[in-house]
């Protein structure tokens, strides 16, 4: 039995050795944050004596979890700051805080007209516009948003075709696969169907909620967080169906951030939600499946996001992509691309942002590859923005080298 | 390195740290006051507020004895109600004045006197009438509003009743009363231990101190002589030929490590072992145990581990949280009773203020013993001694302590907040809860002064300046009590190599003394671990000495 499950206080674990600061990313860029150490543990004790100790400094933590990896102690230091800012934040969530986090609903709109959508964000003066009106720092370069949705594409090329196979996964597929880059989850459709397994979609699918939460957007976060575990639980349970993601952020989100921040149980589901990179290896391992590569020959480096390296899966991802023939993998050495989620777009942080990248860029500019990899989908972005390579999912990698 | 000897010579000169005054051997002071406790303390500050010439001597630093080793409660005199009512009235109107006077020393939390299923509910009626008999606010309310107010309390309590308690921290207190007895011209001197009071005829006009940080011995003269020694004030009326009889009774307390309750917690029952929980700064106290011990033993307060244990099974009925909270430490105190009945116990004796005029009771004039009471009652025991002290001297000055607020609680902590606005915001809440508005003192601060020396406490470099040059600080021990520096979870592992490093760059002491200074900092901080060293607690500690042993090469007994 873990004794720290009998109490809340699992602050009181933490011995002030002070690594978590030292892995933190923010706190090496910006003296204004205080660290995870002062901002965590050492805060929540200030804040339990009353709640006007509270920093409003705790802002600029990009939510990485870097530090409870590193942490010896068992401390979850990340979450004790999350639920700090939940529970002690004055600042209301502004205009900008509700147009960068409410992806869904700014999804939803932007598809239908992604054409003018994406070459308006390009242009200069629309840049200028939202720098000086919502504080979207103009130096950020979007994401462009897809004309048709992934679940258009999936309704009217993929859905029929599913029910052949004899075994089958729900996909999560997140805003991202949806609105902005279908081609992951058209990619995925293919590995799995290679695989011999059918592709679900669950059946009411909704943000997963991390920019909801780490704006501030707590209620509307918990309704859609709980949209999703009813979804989940209808594959999980009722169908077993195990459900499969391409977002190693909206995974950790759902699996970690729903119970620890939100109060939404996940427990008995839990083991059945991964992603796909996760479950293809254990599938390739266990049950001795096989894919048929083409001879391409392909170099590739890997970038581990924080959310993958908490998740601690970032080794499943790299040993699959070992799996294929005539590839050219480096790892680049684990860490933060500075972009975390919303947090960089924000005006505020850009420049924190960048500084806390910028070694990484530097030595993805110095290495000799194709492509970046990642299974994070805005340390794409940051990469993309920030050097000359482009970034890639481990699964479109995947598909592009069957046969 | 020319200049760094220009202000090192300067610090000597005492024209940085006024503190290092010393007091001039032939002059003779209307007052000598005998003890650095809270109650000498008050007294220094009431003698000079009338405008006496002062000298106060303590053999450690200030509230070193029962003064800093008590719950650090804000008693309502709810407590005393049934048994003692006369001090529960001094105690009701004293935290009255607390509150007014030292508002930076005192949090008012409230509390609740609670009634457990083992506990006989019939007792709260009684209880609730004693305290408004003494003029005391108690409110009967529903238990189960009373869950809502502190939610740390036993679910399954059956009776409530709401209290004007409130926690008070003793360090602050007296050294605010310190700073301002110097204000009015006082002279403290700490470390300077009574070896001796002078006789000439039947009258004491001195006393013999031994300088424990000089290392020799010094005479002072003074027309009276007060005798503020708490327990100890035994053994120095043995210098005169005077038999006092106190009854010391040893009561040990638990520190856990953080705030688990916002409200005072008491038992709703007669006074017994381990039934009051209060909120502390960043902890919160268990206490306490009593037991009676000889009066050889009175400086040796080691903690049982049967201490421990009761400590823990009682007060986990008061808040079943106790049961798996970080324990930091441990530490006893003696209660300073004045032996008057034949109770055994030593919990039926009165907490009433003893004032003993020696010239009557002994014929030897020129001393007067102030004893017994309270924490919650040294400003009204200082008041009766320097009464008394007027009276001998033939001086008439009115007591205006009641009413004259003590330095830090004098200004809106507002207005400080905006005056320190560059401290960074946890750092500043911390020093203005601690200096209240002497924490203005900081507003000069550079960046470096910003940076943080005690990570736990949020204590900066600025504020432990600020302590070193005005706060009359001699060893790594007295700054924690100024800034609480060593207090938190860490217990000194990263803030006390620090303090040591500020503390002989500013000329406090040389590197040699640093060292054995830091060891006898982080042995006493072992001292109230080691009766409570598991789980976290010890993990912590192995840690701090893998630090200083292994990796700073501190040795355990610094020679």
């Amino acid at each position: 039995m873990e004794l720290q499950h009998l109490t809340n206080d699992n602050f009181e674990q933490c011995i002030k050795c002070t690594i978590c600061t030292v892995y933190c990313p923010v706190a090496a860029v910006n003296p204004d944050y205080p660290g995870p150490k002062q901002a965590g543990p050492d805060g929540e004790r200030l804040r339990l004596k009353k709640a006007n100790f509270y920093d409003e400094a705790l802002k600029y933590c990009i939510n990485c979890k870097r530090c409870e990896v590193a942490c010896p102690s068992n401390v979850r230091i990340g979450d004790i700051i999350q639920k700090a800012r939940i529970k002690y934040s004055r600042k209301k969530p502004s205009v900008r805080d509700f147009i960068l986090s409410h992806t869904d609903l700014v999804g939803t709109l932007a598809t239908p007209f992604a054409p003018v959508v994406n070459s308006m964000l390009g242009l200069k003066p629309v840049k200028r516009v939202l720098d000086l009106g919502f504080d979207i720092d103009h130096r950020r370069q979007f994401p462009r948003y897809s004309f048709q949705t992934f679940e258009r594409w999936y309704k009217k090329e993929a859905a029929s075709k599913q029910n052949q196979y004899n075994k089958q996964v729900s996909y999560f597929h997140g805003c991202y696969a949806n609105y902005n880059h279908p081609q992951l989850g058209r990619d995925l459709v293919k590995v799995m169907n290679a695989l011999g397994v059918g592709v679900q979609l669950l059946k009411k699918e909704k943000c997963c909620g991390v920019a909801l939460i780490s704006n501030g957007f707590l209620e509307q976060a918990k309704q859609q967080a709980q949209v999703n575990m009813r979804s989940i639980r209808e594959s999980v349970v009722n169908k077993q169906m195990p459900v499969i993601t391409t977002s190693s952020t909206c995974t950790f989100t759902i699996r970690d951030e729903y119970p620890h921040l939100l109060g939404i149980e996940t427990a008995d589901v839990r083991e059945q939600i991964e992603l796909a990179t996760r479950y293809i290896y254990r599938l390739l391992r266990e049950e001795k499946s096989a894919l048929k590569f083409n001879n391409e020959k392909i170099k590739i480096a890997y970038h581990t996001p924080c959310h993958m390296e908490k998740l601690g899966w970032g080794y499943y991802s790299i040993q699959l992509l070992r799996m294929i023939p005539n590839v050219e993998l480096k790892i680049l050495p684990s860490q933060c691309c500075g972009i975390a989620g919303t947090y960089g777009f924000k005006k505020e942080n850009y420049t924190t942002s960048q500084e806390i990248g910028i070694t990484l860029f530097s030595r993805i500019e110095e290495e000799d590859m194709d492509y970046v990899v990642t299974d994070c989908e805005t340390c794409k972005w940051q990469i993309e923005m920030s050097t000359s390579r482009i970034c890639e999912h481990p699964i479109s990698i995947l598909a592009q080298a069957l046969e | 390195m020319q200049s760094f000897v220009l202000l090192f010579s300067l610090y000597r000169e005492n024209k940085i740290y006024p503190d290092m005054q010393n007091h001039e051997p032939n002059k003779v002071y209307d007052v000598i006051i005998v003890g650095g406790g809270a109650t000498g303390a008050g007294i220094a500050r009431d003698c000079a507020r009338r405008g006496l010439r002062v000298i106060l001597v303590e053999r450690k630093d200030m509230a070193t004895g029962a003064t800093g080793r008590n719950h650090g409660l804000l008693h309502s005199g709810a407590r005393y109600a049934v048994t003692d009512r006369e001090s529960a009235e001094e105690c009701i109107k004293e935290n009255k004045i607390l509150k007014n006077i030292a508002s930076h020393c005192v949090e008012e939390t409230e509390g609740l006197f609670v009634t457990l299923p083992e506990d006989d509910l019939a007792y709260q009626n009684r209880f609730a009438e004693a305290c408004r008999a003494a003029g005391i606010d108690a409110e009967i309310i529903d238990p189960k509003e009373a869950v809502r107010m502190e939610p740390s309390v036993h679910p399954d309590i059956i009776g409530a009743v709401k209290v004007p308690d409130g926690s008070i921290d003793p360090f602050r207190l007296t050294i605010s009363n310190v700073m301002d007895a110097k204000e009015h011209g006082a002279l403290i001197l700490t470390y300077h231990e009574v070896t001796g009071l002078i006789l000439e005829q039947a009258r004491v006009t001195g006393v013999k101190v031994y300088d424990h940080l000089q290392k020799e011995t010094k005479e002072i003269r003074g027309t009276v002589i007060v005798n503020a020694g708490g327990i100890w004030g035994q053994y120095i009326s043995t210098f005169a030929g005077i038999k006092i009889s106190m009854l010391p009774a040893k009561g040990a307390l638990l520190i856990f490590g953080h705030r688990v309750n916002n409200m005072v917690l008491n038992r709703c029952r007669k006074p017994a072992d381990a039934d009051i929980l209060v909120p502390g700064d960043t902890i919160s106290l268990i206490g306490t145990t009593s037991s009676n011990i000889p009066y050889d033993q009175i400086d040796n307060m080691m903690v049982t581990p049967q201490e421990v244990d009761l400590l823990i099974r009682e007060g986990e009925k008061l808040a079943p949280c106790l049961a798996y909270t970080r324990i930091l430490r441990a530490y006893a105190g003696v209660r300073p009773l004045v032996a008057a009945d034949n109770d055994s116990t030593g919990r039926n004796v009165s907490r009433g203020i003893v004032l003993l005029d020696h010239a009557e009771r002994d014929g030897l004039e020129g001393y007067i013993t102030i004893t017994g009471g309270k924490l919650m009652t040294y400003r009204l025991m200082a008041e009766w001694a320097t009464d008394l002290v007027c009276k001998k001297l033939n001086i008439e000055a009115r007591c205006t302590t009641a009413e004259e607020k003590l330095p830090g609680s004098r200004e809106t902590m507002e207005e400080i907040n905006q005056r320190i606005s560059s401290l960074p915001a946890t750092a500043r809440k911390s020093a203005i809860y601690r200096h209240g508005d002497r924490a203005q003192k900081l507003a000069e601060n550079t960046l470096q002064d910003n940076s943080l020396v005690c990570e736990c406490e949020e204590v900066s470099v600025g504020e432990v300046k600020y302590a070193l040059e005005e706060l009359n600080v001699k060893k790594l021990v007295d700054l924690r009590r100024r800034t609480r520096v060593g207090m938190g979870t860490c217990q000194g592992e990263l803030c006390a190599c620090r303090a040591s490093g500020l503390m002989g760059s500013s000329g406090i002491y040389c590197t040699k003394r640093a060292k054995q200074d830091l060891s006898a900092f982080l042995n006493e901080r072992w001292k109230g671990i080691y009766p409570v060293a598991w789980g976290d607690t010890l993990r912590e500690c192995e840690y701090t000495s893998w630090i200083y042993e292994s990796v700073c090469g501190l040795k355990p007994n610094q020679e």
